[in-house]
C-alpha cells in the first residue's frame, strides 16, 4: 500500500444521533400523552422556584413528574418532592448538558404514561443544553432580570430553540438597568414565535399567565 | 466541559470511517462548524488531541470551517444569510417579512478526511 493521502468522504453530522434520538422519544410521548417540558436557564435564573409556583398551580389539574438535572446533588428533587409531585435526580456527573439518551433513562425510571406533564430541570447554563435536542414536546428557558438584558445577543443559539422565555425576578426591575422592551426586541429578532411571559416567583405576578400557557399546550397534545 | 462530548462524538465518527477504509493514519479532518457553535478552534483541536492519544486519528489536524446561520422566510421561501449578534431588526430581504426559521448554523459536520 502506498503512502500517498487520499481524501474520504464522510458528510456526517455528529449531532444527527442524537437528533434521531430526540425525535423517536418525541413521537412516543405523543402516543401516550406525556408532555415533557424542557426547562432550561443559567444556574440562579429560577429554574427550582418556577417549578414549584407550577406545580403548585398544576397539581390539581394534571399528574406531574419532575426530573431534576444537576452536576452533583440531590438538593432539588428533595425540594421538589416535597410539593408531593414524583420527582427524580439526574446526576450528570460533570455534564453540562441533558440528551437524548439521559432523558431516555429518566423517563423510562418514572412511569410515565400515568403522567400527564414531566418538567425537565435542565443543567445550569445558557450554551450547552441548547445544542442537544432532549426529546420534549417544548422547550421554555427563564432569563432573570439581573443578568441583564443583552443575553440573547450573547447566547442567541438558546433563544432560538425556545418555544417561550420567562422573564423572572420582575420585582427587581426597579434596582437594575434592565430594558424589557429592549430584551424582548432582541428575543423576537431571533425567535419571532416565542412566547415571553414576565413574571416574579418571589411575588408571584404573572405566574397565572405562564401556566395557563403550559396547560394548554398540555391539553392539547 | 462541553468540548468533551463533542468531540469525542466527532472522534468516533472519524474512525468508524478510517476502519471502513482501512486507514492507517488520519492525517487531517475536514470540519464544518456552525456560527451559532461557542466552541473555538484552539479548544477544540487539544481536546481532539487529547481524546485520539494512542489511536489512528493522534495528531490528526481539525481544519475548521464556519458555516454561516442562514434563515428562511416563512412567507416568499427566500434563504438568506445573517448576523446574529448584529443587533438589528431581522427582515426578510426579498419581502419585508418578520417570520423566519433557522434552517442552518447549529451544525458540526465531519465533511471528508485526509488520510494514509
Amino acid at each position: 500500500m502506498s503512502d500517498e493521502i487520499r481524501l474520504i468522504e464522510v458528510k456526517e453530522d455528529i449531532l444527527a444521533d442524537n437528533d434521531a434520538l430526540a425525535k423517536k422519544l418525541r413521537e412516543d410521548l405523543r402516543k401516550e400523552k406525556t408532555f415533557l417540558l424542557n426547562l432550561m436557564a443559567s444556574p440562579g435564573a429560577g429554574k427550582t422556584s418556577l417549578v414549584i409556583q407550577t406545580i403548585q398551580r398544576l397539581k390539581e389539574k394534571l399528574r406531574i413528574g419532575v426530573m431534576e438535572a444537576d452536576i452533583d446533588s440531590m438538593v432539588d428533587a428533595e425540594k421538589v418532592a416535597k410539593e408531593g409531585v414524583d420527582a427524580i435526580q439526574i446526576r450528570t456527573g460533570g455534564f453540562c448538558h441533558m440528551d437524548a439518551t439521559m432523558v431516555k433513562s429518566g423517563l423510562d425510571a418514572m412511569d410515565t404514561d400515568r403522567l400527564d406533564l414531566v418538567i425537565l430541570e435542565n443543567v445550569g447554563n445558557l450554551v450547552c443544553p441548547a445544542e442537544f435536542e432532549t426529546g420534549a414536546i417544548k422547550n421554555a428557558m427563564i432569563l432573570s432580570v439581573p443578568e441583564g438584558d443583552d443575553k440573547p445577543l450573547k447566547y442567541p443559539l438558546m433563544f432560538s430553540v425556545c418555544h417561550a422565555l420567562v422573564i423572572n425576578k420582575m420585582d427587581f426591575l426597579a434596582l437594575s438597568d434592565f430594558d424589557v422592551e429592549k430584551c424582548r426586541q432582541r428575543v423576537l429578532k431571533i425567535n419571532p414565535d416565542i412566547q415571553i411571559f414576565e413574571v416574579s416567583c418571589k411575588t408571584g405576578e404573572g405566574i397565572e399567565q405562564w401556566v395557563a400557557w403550559l396547560h394548554d399546550e398540555v391539553k392539547a397534545l | 466541559m462541553h468540548e468533551l462530548p463533542v468531540i469525542n462524538s466527532i472522534l468516533k465518527v472519524v474512525l468508524k470511517h478510517a476502519v471502513d477504509n482501512n486507514v492507517k493514519k488520519v492525517v487531517a479532518v475536514h470540519l464544518q462548524v456552525g456560527e451559532l457553535s461557542d466552541l473555538e478552534d484552539k479548544w477544540m483541536q487539544q481536546y481532539f488531541d487529547y481524546l485520539a492519544k494512542g489511536g489512528i486519528a493522534e495528531g490528526a489536524l481539525l481544519k475548521i470551517e464556519r458555516t454561516p446561520v442562514v434563515m428562511k422566510c416563512g412567507d416568499c421561501g427566500f434563504s438568506y444569510v445573517v448576523d446574529l449578534k448584529e443587533d438589528k431588526a431581522m427582515i426578510c430581504p426579498e419581502c419585508g417579512s418578520k417570520k423566519n426559521t433557522l434552517i442552518s448554523g447549529r451544525e458540526y459536520f465531519v465533511k471528508n478526511l485526509e488520510a494514509i
